[in-house]
């Protein structure tokens, strides 16, 4: 302790440079948020920029009239629901094939190097497959269908590779013991593994639900008739021009940061539930 | 026999993943591959086996200009993330010595790329535009007469926007590398007389490598295929292969689109091919 302290007191001058450095990128990060932040409350005259004209949450409620911009809501459930599905799917499926890797199989390589692909290959091109797919085998493009599997081939290889950070530091012991002690498969899951890796199963689940709310490119083509979210904003920033843009940037980032708060909180209250037990 | 039940059982477990890649990433690209092939009017496209769609993409001038411009963001944007991503992990890794304080920070970085991309590109117009933050602030500083017309709508405003949107896929990475080097070896490098310059040149940056080669990987391929970003910062200005792409979807060239779509394909696997020369991804889990 007292060698820590004594090292404490000597910071070097690089830590003070990197540390201005390391607070500039975190406003750079968050000063063009906070600007459209404050922006929102815009009043009823103002503009796009600054000055404020007034403050008022007139842009919020010019959100919600369905004629004046579009179909804020619909859109908005549309991505919700959408998202939802996505991070079931992904964390289920990822978690098995986590599972499956844990033990070499033929063709491992090739689902490895396909979730690669997965991820390197540009969204627009999955949009233009899939959109391509369903026009000649003449289905028509729907959120829940087409889109769904755009979003899934983004999620997968997030929720794979969490998967893979998870076994590679799971120690085999605690099911083998569970098993000695006459557990079944399936019991041996659930009682040892699950809790076990539960806060990676959250991590998973975050990231698949935000990527999927999120994702502009991989629904362009895909999304059929109805618009998600993104598409709904992007449709805006070409034909709107008043802070109810904004307004709609703050609303759907505050949505962000609550799905974001609620992973970390629960990630905590696990973390929490398993110290006491232990 | 224990072994070919559980050989069943992991391929039971793979069955959905690779379900979803074989019916939603194979069978596309397949796709993709064979319309470019396909000849197209007015309102459909016509199963056909013609080379027209690539030797009119090969052959136009506006496509290599295209190339290059997509280009010069890619690596404009490569080396500005690097910097500030190598910089902001390694602060986060050596400089930074309670674990507590290097999750809060890791995660203050980490918040905001979990939020709409367009919506982050929309927030810097009110700082860039004409009548923008930045321009006031430096017309009341005296520093320019008149609002500087570049920041905003301007290859300038991509870059910025790029460098924003991508910055944490290479802090992630080299931090997760940086995490892994031995203390010791720092240790060490500082008895033998190194001075931090010289730690940093011959032990952090060569064993951060890995990092930075998976991180390089991220953000040339995502700005490689990007289109949103360029029509929206550049305000329609600029163009790059992935808004080609989807301006040739929007007059329903299919099969147009279909060959840029393969040209960029290779493209990007023989520059992820480079680099992964740097790195064995499977290792680095």
């Amino acid at each position: 302790m007292a060698d820590a302290r004594k090292t404490r007191e000597r910071r070097p001058t690089s830590f003070y440079v990197l540390a201005a450095f390391f607070a500039l990128f975190v406003l750079f990060l968050y000063g063009p948020m906070l600007t459209i932040f404050i922006l929102s409350f815009q009043g009823e005259n103002g503009g796009l920029t600054f000055p404020m004209n007034g403050f008022s949450f007139h842009w919020f409620g010019n959100l919600f009239e369905r004629q004046a911009v579009g179909d804020f809501g619909g859109s908005f459930l549309r991505s919700l629901k959408l998202g939802l599905i996505v991070m079931v799917v992904t964390v289920v499926v990822s978690f098995m094939a986590g599972l499956a890797f844990r033990r070499r199989f033929k063709g491992d390589s090739i689902v490895f190097y396909l979730a690669i692909a997965s991820l390197i290959v540009p969204s627009i091109l999955i949009s233009l497959g899939i959109g391509l797919l369903f026009n000649i085998i003449e289905w028509q493009p729907q959120w829940f269908t087409s889109a769904l599997g755009a979003h899934l081939t983004w999620t997968f290889p997030f929720g794979l590779l969490i998967m893979f950070a998870v076994f590679n530091r799971f120690d085999p012991s605690y099911e083998e013991a569970a098993r000695d002690l006459g557990a079944s498969n399936w019991q041996t899951i659930q009682y040892v593994v699950l809790p076990m890796v539960g806060p990676s199963l959250i991590g998973v689940a975050m990231f698949s639900f935000t990527l999927s709310y999120d994702e502009f490119a991989r629904t362009l083509m895909t999304a059929g008739a109805l618009n998600t979210l993104p598409l709904e904003i992007y449709g805006m920033t070409t034909n709107v021009t008043t802070p109810v843009l904004y307004a709609l940037g703050t609303v759907t980032t505050g949505f962000s940061f609550l799905v974001i708060a609620l992973a970390l909180g629960s990630v905590a209250i696990l973390r929490m539930r398993k110290g006491q037990k232990a | 026999m224990a072994s070919d039940t559980s050989k069943r059982s992991s391929y039971f477990l793979i069955t959905p993943m690779a379900a979803i890649f074989a019916v939603f990433l194979v069978i596309p690209l397949v796709t993709i591959v064979i319309v470019s092939f396909w000849d197209y009017d007015e309102y459909r496209i016509l199963p056909d086996f013609i080379l027209e769609n690539y030797s009119y993409l090969l052959g136009s001038s506006v496509t290599w200009s295209i190339y290059l411009n997509t280009l010069k963001y890619a690596a404009l944007t490569w080396l500005f993330t690097l910097l500030i991503g190598f910089t902001v992990a390694y602060f986060l890794a050596f400089h930074v010595r309670s674990l507590t304080w290097q999750i809060v920070l890791f995660m203050v970085c980490t918040i905001p790329f979990w939020t709409s991309n367009i919506i982050r590109m929309i927030s810097w117009i009110p700082f860039l535009g004409r009548n923008g933050l930045l321009n006031s602030a430096l017309i009341n500083l005296g520093i320019v007469d008149q609002p500087l017309e570049f920041l905003l709508f301007s290859d300038f405003a991509v870059v910025l926007a790029d460098v924003h949107l991508y910055a944490l896929f290479m802090v992630v990475p080299i931090f997760n590398s940086m995490m892994r080097i031995d203390r010791s070896l720092i240790e060490a490098a500082r008895d033998a007389g190194a001075s931090g310059f010289e730690t940093l040149k011959s032990v952090i940056v060569p064993l951060s490598k890995p990092g930075i080669a998976i991180g390089s990987i991220f953000v040339i391929t995502v700005v490689m295929g990007d289109f949103i970003t360029v029509r929206l910062m550049s305000g329609g200005q600029s163009a790059s292969v992935g808004l080609q792409i989807s301006n040739e979807i929007g007059l329903l060239q299919y099969p147009a689109a279909a060959a840029s779509a393969v040209v960029l394909l290779i493209t990007v696997l023989l520059i992820v091919t480079a680099l992964l020369r740097l790195v064995d991804i499977r290792k680095e889990l």
